[in-house]
């Protein structure tokens, strides 16, 4: 797997695509346990996200990284932009400079990206966060790489992950946010955030099995 | 000179509040609303806050009183994001709203000491209104 800047880009606009497509279901979610805007606030701040790639002359794939970290700050609302903004801009530093990425990239992404979201939400896994969709993911990608097995196998498993991720998050009483304020009444519900991050890591592995040419 | 901020996840409940601060304001605070998420819809916006703070960055101390749930992370992001010399000079102040920062204010009036003037932002908690 390598993808140059312009392919990082059409891979952020694709993760742009599911989040306007799941906006009324990740409303829903939050709906239940937590202020009922995480879908609409994340599709507002992807919406300009693309507009800003689109209108942006960007040279290489940290700086692409730090203008969508800026702009989902700048443009969501609630905290997952603060939460979201912040992973973006700390794993865009992990990649400064760069204008190819590859597997091991990801995997330096993808770590200071979790630590800037523990950082800015003092979360840890278990606290039925996205932590808890995300940790798993990177995992999977660290034990792919390990294995040497194909890029698309290890991002595959990293979506299965997280998937299992959020699944854990219906047995578990929220720690962190708003949900937390119901405490064991919010056992049973899925986690919004770590819903959004699944949708993330499976757009991801989505892109990279549509663009892999065997 | 003291600066104060007014992070609310509307951008009317902050300027009403600022508003209101500045009735007992005689010059001694320089009072920002940074209200609201981009084009007015409700929630924070870690950029207009840091922008509030730079607005205020004469002044020796910057206290930041926020309401509820994302306007405190909103405002560490906001923190994080500005220059270590302003940096230096903001705190978030774990206060009600509209008592914390009309209790600042006054307190200000009278007394130098930043540490009173949080403590009694603080103390503005316990107040009993009937």
């Amino acid at each position: 797997m390598s993808l140059k800047v312009r392919d990082v880009a059409a891979l952020i606009e694709k993760i742009g695509d599911v989040i306007e497509e799941n906006k009324e279901f990740l409303t829903e979610l939050d709906a239940a346990i937590g202020d009922g805007d995480h879908g609409l606030n994340m599709n507002k701040g992807f919406k300009v996200v693309k507009d800003k790639m689109n209108s942006t002359n960007i040279k290489d794939i940290g700086e692409l990284f730090k203008l969508v970290g800026l702009t989902l700050i700048a443009t969501v609302g609630g905290a997952s932009g603060p939460l979201y903004g912040t992973a973006f801009m700390k794993g865009g530093m992990a990649v400064a400079g760069k204008t190819e990425v590859d597997m091991n990239d990801f995997i330096k992404i993808m770590d200071e990206a979790i630590k800037g979201i523990k950082m800015r939400g003092k979360a840890e896994a278990g606290d039925k966060t996205m932590i808890d969709a995300l940790e798993p993911a990177f995992n999977a990608l660290k034990e792919g790489v390990l294995k040497e097995l194909p890029a698309v196998d290890i991002l595959k498993n990293a979506r299965e992950a997280a998937l299992n991720g959020v699944n854990y998050t219906k047995e578990i009483a929220a720690r962190k946010g708003r949900a937390s304020y119901l405490g064991e009444r919010s056992i049973g519900h899925q986690d919004a955030g770590a819903t959004s991050s699944f949708l993330m890591i499976d757009a991801i592995y989505e892109f990279v099995k549509d663009n892999t040419k065997c | 000179m003291l600066g104060i901020i007014v992070v609310s996840h509307s951008e009317k409940v902050a300027e009403g509040v600022k508003d209101i601060a500045e009735q007992m304001n005689s010059g001694q605070v320089l009072i920002r609303a940074a209200g609201g998420a981009e084009d007015g819809r409700i929630g924070t916006n870690p950029v207009k806050i840091k922008e509030a703070i730079e607005e205020a960055k004469v002044a020796d101390n910057i206290l930041v009183f926020v309401d509820i749930g994302s306007a405190v992370m909103g405002t560490e992001t906001a923190i994080d994001m500005l220059e270590k010399s302003i940096r230096e000079k903001v705190k978030i102040v774990d206060a009600p709203l509209v008592e914390g920062v009309l209790a600042a204010v006054i307190q200000a009036s009278v007394e130098q000491d930043i540490e009173g003037v949080i403590n009694t932002a603080i103390e503005s908690k316990n107040m009993c209104k009937l």
